[in-house]
């Protein structure tokens, strides 16, 4: 017996002595309902020694408070009637356990999120409602037991799904701490929508220049296994010990023989739109993402491929590199971490009928506005109509579409990249056609970033970019020259105006990825209810998921810039940093157990158990009866649910301390 | 001298509150009760709400107690069907729950006194309806008084 499991059994044994603890949360709860008479109200139930009130019990002043009263003896367990235990749980049980008291004899009652901010306007139901939170916490609190914390070694390997600059970034700042990183990207090439861009907001930065040598830093590094074309197929195991299963997709073409010298391109037959251009190229069906990808590696689209077998010929490819025949290899890998940096998809604008995006020829998207302005572009840096492929004399922006218009068939919130992107390609524009008539349609123009108001209001002063503050009402065609006609109202000026103009680019918003809940179900994160993962807590815990070990960073979050991005994919690097350096983590020691005199060995449980963590033992006083394994064990309970004999129960959920709250309803 | 009659003539017509027991599962339910609290959305003050893991948790036993024990209605809530944080618990509870509650139901308990529902942490507004819903049912049903002991 060690030292901490005498001091345990030495609790145990104690009668139950309450202290509660009831927070005003400055206005929050003290506001609504009335404290003193929830402390008075729980010093009249069984067992409870000690009542307080504090504004603030989660501050160091009233952490203070606690541990007075337990190093004074005066009470062995604890219950904070404040906010949620999702929030302050941990915070109490560190001060509990560095007052010497077990950190699992702590309940916390939920009086703020769940009683006086959902019945603000109804304090009488409030406080009957904070009454019965606490009531139901005492009655846990005296059923609690002391437990042994249970610790696991935390593997020092990172798993980084998606490659464009959040997860390049996050895969960078891993390893110059010293720590494995496989990072896995499910295109041929790492770089992301970033690869897309041709120049970036405010600074005017090229955004290939400041890209493409993260991007070789990448294939550099010997301590990143670079997956890309490769995908997540199953992850199982839990914090610090992850097991994740890689698919790598077969690129037909051996890419130990392939010297990438790209003779193959040129004969293939096949030629379809190319997605990283965004349908205004085509690609063949041998192809490289584009010129600079990383790895530098050829893949056949065996969607298109029609295995005429040109590209195999020994007179194209010399080194005999092409294999129609390849087949996904799977690769099985233990992970301690995992950052998700999934990106988005742009908001495909096809929908809104009333802007004639896939109807008339001269109607874009941002996204293809920006591979018209790139330098290795469709076009190599001079937009052209789509029509007539002709210098446009006249463009005009439409903001957001897809965003902060639901009604319309987009989304509720704000993308955060369309005004300042649409500004500086109009900047980009005027600066090579100074005569071109440029309009700017808005709704209001949101300049937050680090020198981004300073960039609008150059735009409009020194470029004379018109913004026009007003929807536009209807577009049409001009049948003669495919110039697109808009009405809109101008509503500064109160006036309708209607203009011409030869290029109409939409700048739409981002979205969450359409497969984006293969991830959710992959790895048992949360979506908020705009589509992106969501964060454990907004403000506190912005890259942490629900599930411990899992982060998340970047656009896969909500909307974001590149610098918001890079500052993401930091946070994320060194909170898997800090759970790996340490080396192990704590994780709850609540699963099941089992009694084995009430165990009659049906093996209902066994069917139930996600986890594989119930299997038969021949017990020598019991017989056949069900066994936990609890490594594997994650306390879910639906073992325990199930069990028709009550023989299973669950540590830190026990089925005593839920009868003893539901049956203290006094 | 008119207020104080007032007064108590609404609290004679004051009308009956039900109480009702809701288990929410920690990943899901019981985070979107909290985002409902952060959003301050209202809901009415009939609920009274115990953390479980997971809704695989909560077995029969628990829903029978609560009734036999006074509470007017139940609601157990946990992660859309695919969801599930423990992979296919809350799977495991709702075929459990469909059985129980024609059980239920052939006991003479009326089922609109159980209510199980899925609500993700992000419907903090989904939660705040379902548990009007729940409570404007249990209310219709008045209190829960077939398991007073009448001997």
């Amino acid at each position: 017996m060690t030292e901490t499991d005498i001091k345990i059994s030495i609790m145990a044994n104690e009668k139950p002595r309450i202290g509660v603890y009831v927070c005003h949360c400055g206005v929050n709860i003290g506001g609504v309902v009335s404290v003193p008479d929830l402390v008075e109200y729980a010093k009249t139930l069984p067992d409870v020694t000690v009542g307080r009130e504090y504004k603030f019990f989660c501050s160091d002043v009233g952490q203070k408070m606690i541990k007075e009263d337990i190093e004074a003896g005066l009470i062995n367990r604890v219950v904070v009637a404040a906010c949620s235990p999702r929030m302050h749980e941990p915070t109490f049980r560190i001060t509990c356990k560095e007052a010497g008291l077990n950190q699992f004899l702590f309940e916390m009652a939920n009086i703020r999120e769940h009683s006086t901010w959902v019945h603000m306007k109804d304090t009488e139901g409030a406080y009957e409602v904070a009454k019965d939170h606490i009531r139901l916490a005492i009655a846990k609190a005296r059923e609690l037991a002391p437990l042994a914390v249970q610790k696991v070694n935390v593997e020092p390997t990172c798993l980084i799904i998606g490659a464009g600059i959040t997860g390049m970034n996050a895969a960078l700042d891993l390893t110059s701490a010293g720590y494995k990183v496989y990072l896995v990207e499910r295109s041929a090439t790492i770089g992301g929508h970033m690869a897309q861009l041709d120049k970036t907001f405010p600074t005017m930065d090229c955004s290939s220049c400041i890209l493409t040598p993260k991007m070789s830093e990448i294939s550099r590094d010997k301590n990143i296994e670079l997956l890309t074309y490769s995908e997540v197929v199953e992850v199982t195991g839990y914090i610090g010990n992850f097991e994740v299963t890689i698919k790598k997709k077969p690129h037909y073409i051996d890419q130990v023989k392939c010297n990438g010298c790209g003779i193959c391109v040129d004969p293939c037959p096949i030629s379809v739109g190319n997605e990283f251009e965004l349908g205004l190229a085509t690609r063949k069906a041998i192809y490289i993402p584009f010129p600079q990808a990383v790895p530098s590696q050829y893949t056949i689209d065996m969607d298109s491929c029609v295995e005429c077998g040109i590209c195999a010929r020994e007179d194209v490819c010399e080194p005999g590199a092409i294999n129609y025949d390849d087949k996904p290899e799977f690769i099985t890998v233990k992970i301690g971490t995992i950052i998700v940096a999934t990106g988005y998809d742009e908001y495909d604008p096809s929908g809104l009928k009333q802007y004639g995006y896939g109807k008339y020829p001269n109607v874009i998207t941002g996204l293809q506005m920006e591979r018209l302005l790139s330098s290795f572009g469709p076009v190599v840096g001079k937009p052209v109509k789509p029509s007539d492929l002709k210098d446009p004399h006249s463009i005009a922006f439409l903001q957001c579409v897809g965003s902060r218009n639901f009604r319309e068939g987009g989304n509720k919130y704000c993308s955060r990249v369309c005004c300042m992107y649409a500004t500086k390609q109009a900047r980009q524009y005027k600066e090579k056609h100074p005569e071109a008539d440029i309009y700017i349609f808005y709704m209001d123009i949101r300049a937050f970033g680090k020198g981004y108001e300073e960039f609008y209001e150059s735009a409009a002063r020194d470029y004379g970019i018109n913004y026009v503050r007003g929807r536009i009402a209807e577009i049409r065609e001009n049948p003669l020259n495919h110039n697109i006609i808009i009405r809109a109202e101008d509503t500064l000026l109160q006036q309708p105006i209607e203009v011409e103009v030869e290029l109409f680019v939409l700048s739409t918003g981002i979205e969450p990825k359409a497969d984006s809940d293969s991830i959710t179900t992959l790895l048992r994160i949360q979506k908020s209810a705009d589509g992106f993962f969501l964060e454990a807590h907004p403000k506190l815990r912005p890259v942490d998921t629900l599930t411990e070990g899992i982060f998340i960073a970047g656009v896969s979050q909500g909307p974001k810039d590149i610098p918001d991005s890079v500052a993401q994919a930091k946070g994320a690097a060194s909170s898997a940093i800090g759970l790996m350096a340490k080396g192990e983590v704590e994780i709850e020691p609540f699963f099941a157990v089992v009694h084995s005199d009430r165990c009659s060995g049906c093996g209902m449980c066994i069917q139930n158990c996600a986890y594989g963590a119930i299997e038969f033992v021949d017990d020598r006083s019991f017989g056949t009866i069900a066994s936990i394994n609890i490594a594997l064990c994650k306390g879910c309970g639906a073992c325990s649910g199930n069990c028709r004999s009550s023989a299973i129960d669950i540590i830190g959920f026990s089925s005593e301390q839920l009868h003893s709250m539901i049956t203290k309803r006094v | 001298m008119t207020e104080p009659i007032v007064e108590t003539k609404q609290s004679e017509n004051k009308e009956w509150e039900p109480k009702i027991i809701a288990f929410l599962c920690n990943w899901c339910s019981y985070a979107g009760a909290d985002l409902a609290g952060v959003s301050r959305i209202q809901y009415p003050s009939n609920i009274r709400i115990v953390r479980v893991p997971c809704s695989g948790r909560i077995n029969a036993y628990f829903i029978i107690k609560s009734l036999t024990d006074g509470w007017d209605g139940v609601i157990v809530s946990g992660c859309h069907p695919g969801d599930c944080h423990y992979i296919s618990g809350n799977l495991v509870a709702r075929r459990r729950f469909a059985i129980l509650k024609e059980l239920l139901e052939f006991f003479g308990i009326e089922a609109g006194r159980i209510n199980f529902m899925w609500a993700s942490a992000a419907e903090g507004e989904r939660f705040a309806v379902l548990v009007r819903k729940a409570t404007e049912i249990v209310k219709k049903l008045g209190p829960n008084t077939k398991f007073d002991k009448k001997w």
